[in-house]
This record gives C-alpha cells, structure tokens and sequence, in this order.
C-alpha cells in the first residue's frame, strides 16, 4: 500500500509540471484575449472623444466657439457662410419634444397596462408586437412620416409644406414608445407586491393602486426612461433626414421645415464634401455638440435608474 | 359574557390556487370585539383563510372560492359585493411592516383619500394614530418619510393606515414575525386596547403570542394533499389546556410542527 | 360607520372612472399595432407591382422602371458577413471577462458604465467616427471593411450587453460544481457557462446585427455613394447598402422613386424578419437538444 502511494506521487510529479505550466500558459494568454476585447469598447470610448475634438479643433480654428453657440443662422454652404449652430439645436429639441410628447402618455399608459392590469397570456401576445416595433429601421419610419403621415397631416392642416417637423416627431414618437414603456415597465415591475396588497387592503381600485401608488413609487425609473428615451430622439438621424427638411432654422413652429444636427451631419457626408474643407469640418463640430447633449443625458438617465434599483 | 355576536361567519370555505387545494370545508365564526388567533403549523393554510375573510385572494390568478364568508347578512362572495367595499370594512396588516415610500402623513391619509373621505382629514390622521399609539412618537416628523422609522413604528404605521377607515374587523398577517421581542410587546399591548373597539383576527405561529393576546383560538392542520383544515376552535384557555382532538394537543405539547 | 349610501355612490363613481382609464390604458398598448399593421399595409400597397425578380436582381438606374438594387442587396450581405465576423467574437470575450474574470472593481465598473453609455451613442456619430478612423487614418477608403468594422464598433455594446445577460442567467452550483471537479476557470468557461448560455447570446447576437444591418445612418457617412453599378468582389470594394438605397429612393421627388423605395423597404424587412426567425428557430432547436 505505502508503495502504491508513492509511485502516484511520483507519477504526479513527474506528468504535472509539464501539463500544469502548459495549461497554466494558456490561461494566462485567454486572460489577456479577453481583456483586450473589454479593451475595445474602451478604446471606442477614447476614438470617438479623440476624434471628434481633434476634428473640431479644425473647425475652431477658423470659426469663433462665441459665434457657433450664439450665432443664429447656420448656412456653411453659402457665401458668405455663417456658423451658428443654434438653428440646429432648435430643430433637433423641437422634433425631439414633440417625439416626447407623444411617447411619454402613450408609453407610460402601456406601461401601466402591460404592468397593473394585462394578464399573463395577454402580456405574452402584446409584447412582441412593442418589440417588433422597436426592430423596424429607422428609414422605414421615415418612409412613412414622409409619404403617409405628411400626407394626412395636410387634410388637416392645408397649408403644410411637405417637409416639417410636426410629420418627423410624430413618427418619431411612436418610434420611442417601445423605449418609454419598456423601461417604465421594469420600473413599475420593480416596485414591491407588498406595497400593492397594502393599497389593496385598503380598499383601493387597480386604478388608484396603479396611480397612487406604483406610478409614484416608480417615479425615478420613469423619468429615467424619459431622459433615455429624448436621448434616442435627438440623436436619431434618418427619419428627420428624410422627412422633416433642411432648412436650419431657429423656429419652435412645428408646421415648418426645419434641419436637425443629425440631419446636416447626413447632408454633408452624402455630398463626400473634400477632407480638410471647413465644411467638412462642421460636421465633426456638430458631432461633438451632439455627443455632448446624448452623453449627459445618458449618464443622467443612467444615474435615475440606479436610484431605483437602490430603492428596493 | 355579554355581545357574542357572530362578526364574520364561515361557511364550508373552499379555496383553489388553480388545481391545489389550499382551504377545505372551513366553517366557524368570528366573535365580535374579540381576537381570534389562527394558529397551526407552516404552510398549512392559516394566512390564506385570513386573506380569504377581505377577499385578497382575488389578487392571486387562478384562486377559486367556494363556500360563504358572511358579514352583515352578506356573503361577501356575493356577485353584487366589490372587493374594495369588503377591504375598506375589513383592514389588514401585513406580515412584513409594508408602509407606501411617502410622509407619515400621507400613508395614514391614503385609505380616507382613495375612499372619497377629505373632510377634517388632519383629524382622521391623528385620531388613527393616537389609536395606534404612535401619535407620540410621530407628531414632530409627520411630514418626513414613513421609510425612516424603526420597523415597530413602521408596523404600527400600518395598523393606524389600517385603523384611519375606521374598518369593523382588523386582519393580522403575523405582524410581529419581522419584529424584535420589544417592538412584539408594544403591538401586542396595542392589540389588546384596540380589541374593545374592534374585531381582530390574528394569525400566528407563535403559541406563546396567541396564549397571551387571543380570546379564541383556531388550531389548522394540513391534511395529506397539502389542503388546510380546520382541526378544532374554541376559547383559547380551553383549547391550550384542555383540547379535544389529539392533533390539537400534539402541536401544543410540541410532538409535531 | 360611515354613511354606506354615499360610499356606494362614490365607489361607482370610482370603479367607473377605473375601467375608463383601463380602456385608454389598453388603448394606448394597441397605437404600437396598430401603426405598425398601418405600416407595413402602406409600404405593401406602395410596392405593389414593382416587387419582381428584374428589381432584384438590376442595379441602380435613372429610370425607375429599370432600377433594381442588386448592388445594395449584395453590399448588406458583405457587410453583414464580415460585422457578424468581428463582432461575435469580441462582443462575447468581452462579455466573458466582465462576467467571468474581471475582479469586481473601479476598472470593471468603468468598462460596464462605458459600455451602458456606447449603447447609447447616436448611430450617426459612430458613422463619423468610421469615417476618420477607418477610411481615413487607416486609409481603409470608403470600403466594406471600413463599413463593417464601423457597424461592429456599434453593435458591440449590444451584443455584449445580451451575451451578459445570458452567462449571469447560469446558475452559480454548476460552476462550483466543476471547480471543485479541479477545472481551471477557462475550462469551466468552455464547457459550463457558454453551452448553457449559448442560445441567449445567439439570439442577442443575431438581434443585434439585425438592427445594425437596418441602420442608414452610419453607412451613409461611410459610404456616401450609392449610384454603384456593380457587385462588390473584395472587402476592399466601393460598396452600397439597402438603407441607402432606400433612402436615395425616398429622397427624389417623383412618385415612381416612392414606389421603388417602398418595394426595397419590403426587402429589408423580409432580411430582417428572416434573420430574427433563424435566431428563434435556432435558439429553439438548440434549447431542446440541451434538455434532452
């Protein structure tokens, strides 16, 4: 027995160093593959802020930061040019807002539905319907804004021009409801049965339950999806490109035609504008603005939904 | 003993979660101004009856009753009855202290607002806190986060959120299961005071808690496919110390559960 | 007891009040069908009669009625081929090592708050990024490769947001249970967490790449072009996509561009809508062969 102990020993000595320092070797080098694939995503961090400033810089150097954020007209293109990027900001807000406006009841309300009131089975057909529309490209909604929306706006309203941004927001909208009500969803679903059963035994209708009690207990996932969602609005890009014109211009009137940031950035890189133009320049310089805006509404967003997942 | 009136009379109660049986041939009935204490082993149906008595259950897809709960002269399994009438009549708290994420304040207004009651609401508040005595310890901070009180404060919250609907009969999910022995102590004083002014029905897993507070006494047990009953009910001296059913005396003794 | 006559009253008032707003709650569920049925009944009708095998397989003309989108079809098909190379395997090592092997620290909290914020960078600044980095400094041109390591840097947070999702859903025991078997972390990683996690990042993946291979945005900047009158035979080609194509489409005036644009928009949809049920089929044969 004793004999047959050290001859295992042995054998183990003898096989192990080898194979261990092989497969040893070989872990370490996954280890590395692997952090230099989460190394990419920050790399992509660092390229996008890089890139984006060192091609402003471009632009700064030959337009005033002073006139690009108070000038009020914006018509790189024309001489002589004038860089104010205002006109697209207002553009780019009003559709946004106006996308809101029609995301936020509609979403919170489905919201509310699919969370409070839809049963089970009920839940299980809606659903993919929300995601299904999620899915639908961007070009596609822009489509439709521009040849079934605008259209139908205008028995309304006769004197519409056919670009505007009343047609792009709508359609952006309804492009935003799945954003809004998923997210207000998980917000509602995170707060606690116990609190529920507790309006409920208090003679509370699911109306004043969901109300009174889920929708202010949810508040902070709710206003989360909202800035996320506004987010995803200015910064899309090809329903306004084709639907809601580009015409900067600084108006809140929804029945005009107007440009957004994205929208330019569009009109520039269809023209394949020369490398080293100031006006190839002015779309980095929007870029930036516009990554700026996205970015801190995204952190902010991201801030209120961690305040509720703290919560319970 | 004078005013022994039936509050809530149980009638063959039945109750299915989809296919289980969870309550069979339940009958008994709940004195008025007394605490009846449900007791019995984990699992064996006592919190399901109790949320059977305001109609709770209804909140659970696939729950099924059969059999009576009458109030009044009611059943309130009655087509013609809403839920939310028999809830506002019948309170409850819950086992773990449940307060809404808003003030004092606005945790004890929330039975009066929902249910149509605004008028001299500052009063409502107090008097259903003084009631649940909780008014000393809350009248300063009546406007700060129900959150931020202990947990025996919070579960006196509930019971005076509870009590500003002024409802006929108190449920009591084993309130005291997430407390310590003191925050215990002050609930079960608390019970006792209100018992002359409410019905209470408590249910527990504590024998010692059920000894001291209850006047009745339902003992239930599971039978083999998991369904509750009722083994016996009596006055709670008589069932603790002189029982009827063997089974009775086992759990009390300690045998089993 | 309060006065039971008014209570009644008031709990009609309030149970009716409640199924109104119960049907404008579901009514409100029903605007994302409903637009989305108005939808595709539009662009079917819009396509009607120009949805045939000549426009499938002609390139692009200045007559509508001789225009097709073969370029662009191919050019989706090459760019869908090499992202989906580049990004499934980043996305899911990335996701391994968030998962798996990075400690849980400053540096990991960062990589994730980074990843969560990429996720939601417009489309149309990846576009730009693209263009300075890959056409650009690495003088890649206005390529296919150039597009699809563009749409790989944006579909990365995605993947590897759905393949984290999928490994966290792996019970702990099982990879206890193999540890304590004297499996290094790797070996636990091959043969525990990714076949059980497989068909979750799958489809996450395929979900992913479909909303890429619809985004126009960024491959407008990249590739700008679209009257291409030929098929892509080297990733180092001028290449066109079918958002572009549609766009282009969308953007000339005359009715007859409408239609053609309404006839691709139908293609794209039917190459998304088949990719997304190749990722539930898939993901459900795998699924039962596991249980078995």
């Amino acid at each position: 027995m004793p004999h047959r102990g050290t001859l295992k020993t042995a054998t183990g000595f003898a096989i192990s160093p080898g194979r261990r320092s092989r497969s040893r070797l070989g872990e370490a080098f996954i280890h590395k593959l692997l952090v230099a694939c989460a190394l990419v995503s920050i790399l992509t961090t660092v390229g996008i802020v890089v890139m984006l400033v060192a091609q402003s810089v471009g632009f700064f150097r030959q337009v005033s930061i002073l006139e690009f954020f108070t000038g009020t007209k914006w018509t790189p293109l024309f001489a002589p040019p004038n860089f104010g990027v205002l006109p697209l900001v207002s553009g780019t807000l009003l559709t946004a807002g106006i996308a809101i406006l029609v995301a936020l009841p509609v979403g919170l309300a489905s919201a509310i539905y699919l969370s409070e009131y839809a049963r089970e089975g009920v839940r299980r057909v809606l659903k993919p319907f929300l995601e299904i529309l999620a899915g639908i490209p961007t070009v596609v909604y822009g489509y439709f804004a521009l040849t079934f929306i605008t259209p139908l706006l205008q028995k309304v309203f006769p004197s519409l021009i056919i670009f505007n941004a009343l047609s792009a927001g709508l359609v952006m909208g309804i492009m935003i409801i799945p954003m809004v009500s998923s997210l207000s969803e998980d917000a509602m679903i995170a707060v606690p049965r116990s609190l529920r059963n507790a309006a409920y035994g208090l003679g509370a209708t699911r109306f004043e339950v969901a109300t009174r009690v889920v929708m202010p207990a949810a508040t902070s996932g709710i206003v989360a999806a909202c800035i996320l969602a506004l987010s995803r609005a200015v910064g899309e890009t090809m329903i306004v490109a084709i639907a809601a014109g580009s015409t900067p211009r600084l108006t809140l009137n929804p029945l005009e035609s107007i440009q957004t940031m994205t929208a330019y950035i569009v009109q520039i890189s269809l023209g394949e504008t020369p490398h080293g133009t100031v006006e190839y320049y002015t779309i980095f310089a929007v870029g930036l603005l516009l990554f700026i805006m996205t970015m801190l509404m995204n952190l902010f967003g991201q801030w209120f939904v961690r305040r509720y997942r703290e919560k319970y | 003993m004078e005013n022994l009136t039936e509050c809530l009379a149980v009638r063959n109660l039945e109750l299915w979660y989809g296919t289980f049986q969870s309550l069979r041939g339940i009958s008994l009935g709940i004195l008025h101004n007394r605490i009846t204490a449900i007791i019995g082993p984990s699992g064996c149906g006592k919190s399901s009856l109790l949320r059977c008595f305001n109609r709770m259950n209804d909140l659970i897809p696939g729950s099924r009753v059969q059999g009576e709960v009458i109030f009044h002269g009611r059943n309130v399994y009655d087509a013609g009855v809403d839920p939310a009438e028999v809830r506002y009549r019948i309170g409850m708290v819950f086992q773990k202290p449940n307060p809404f994420p808003k003030s004092v304040f606005e945790n004890v207004a929330f039975g009066p607002r929902v249910n149509g009651i605004t008028d001299n609401l500052e009063e409502v508040v107090e008097q259903a806190l003084h009631r649940a005595a909780l008014w000393g310890e809350v009248k300063d901070r009546l406007h700060k986060s129900a959150m931020e009180l202990s947990g025996g404060q919070q579960q006196r919250l509930c019971i005076a959120r509870a009590l500003a609907l002024e409802p006929e009969v108190i449920l009591m999910d084993e309130p005291c299961s997430a407390l310590d022995p003191m925050a215990t102590l002050k609930i079960e004083d608390l019970m006792k005071s209100l018992a002359a002014e409410y019905t209470i029905v408590i249910v527990t897993h504590n024998m010692q808690q059920a000894g001291r507070v209850s006047d009745m006494a339902a003992f239930m047990m599971m039978e083999e496919d998991r369904a509750g009953v009722l083994v016996e009910y009596g006055p709670t001296p008589q069932l603790f110390t002189k029982p009827r059913d063997k089974r009775t005396d086992d759990y009390i003794t300690g045998r089993f559960g | 007891m309060r006065d039971g006559q008014v209570f009644q009253q008031h709990l009609k008032l309030r149970k009716f009040r409640g199924s109104v707003f119960g049907l404008i709650f579901l009514a409100s569920t029903m605007v994302g069908t409903l637009v989305l049925i108005v939808l595709i009944v539009d662009v079917l009708r819009d396509s009607l009669g120009w949805l045939d095998w000549q426009f499938l397989t002609s390139y692009p003309s200045r007559k509508p009625e001789e225009a097709g989108l073969l370029s662009a079809l191919f050019g989706t098909l090459w760019v869908m081929v090499f992202t989906a190379l580049f990004s499934f395997p980043i996305g899911i090592g990335t996701a391994i090592y968030l998962e798996e092997y990075a400690p849980d620290n400053r540096l990991k909290r960062l990589i994730q708050t980074n990843i969560n914020n990429l996720a939601g960078v417009p489309s149309i600044v990846y576009g730009l990024l693209g263009l300075s980095l890959f056409v650009q400094a690495l003088a890649l041109g206005r390529s296919i490769l150039a597009g699809a390591l563009t749409l790989t840097l944006m579909s990365l947070p995605v993947i590897i947001i759905a393949a984290q999702e999928a490994i966290r859903s792996v019970p702990g025991t099982h990879r206890l249970g193999a540890f304590a078997l004297g499996a290094s972390k790797w070996q636990v990683v091959r043969n525990i967490v990714l076949p059980s996690s497989f068909p979750g990042i799958f489809t996450g993946t395929i979900l992913a790449m479909s909303r890429a291979i619809g985004e126009a945005a960024p491959m407008i900047a990249i590739a700008a072009l679209v009257y291409l009158t030929f098929i892509p035979i080297s990733p180092l080609d001028r290449f066109t996509v079918l958002p572009i194509q549609i766009f282009n489409w969308v953007s000339r005036p005359q009715a007859d561009f409408q239609h053609l644009a309404a006839a691709g928009i139908i293609v794209l949809l039917v190459v998304l809508l088949s990719m997304n049920a190749i990722a539930i089929i898939l993901r459900n044969r795998y699924q039962k062969r596991t249980e078995e």
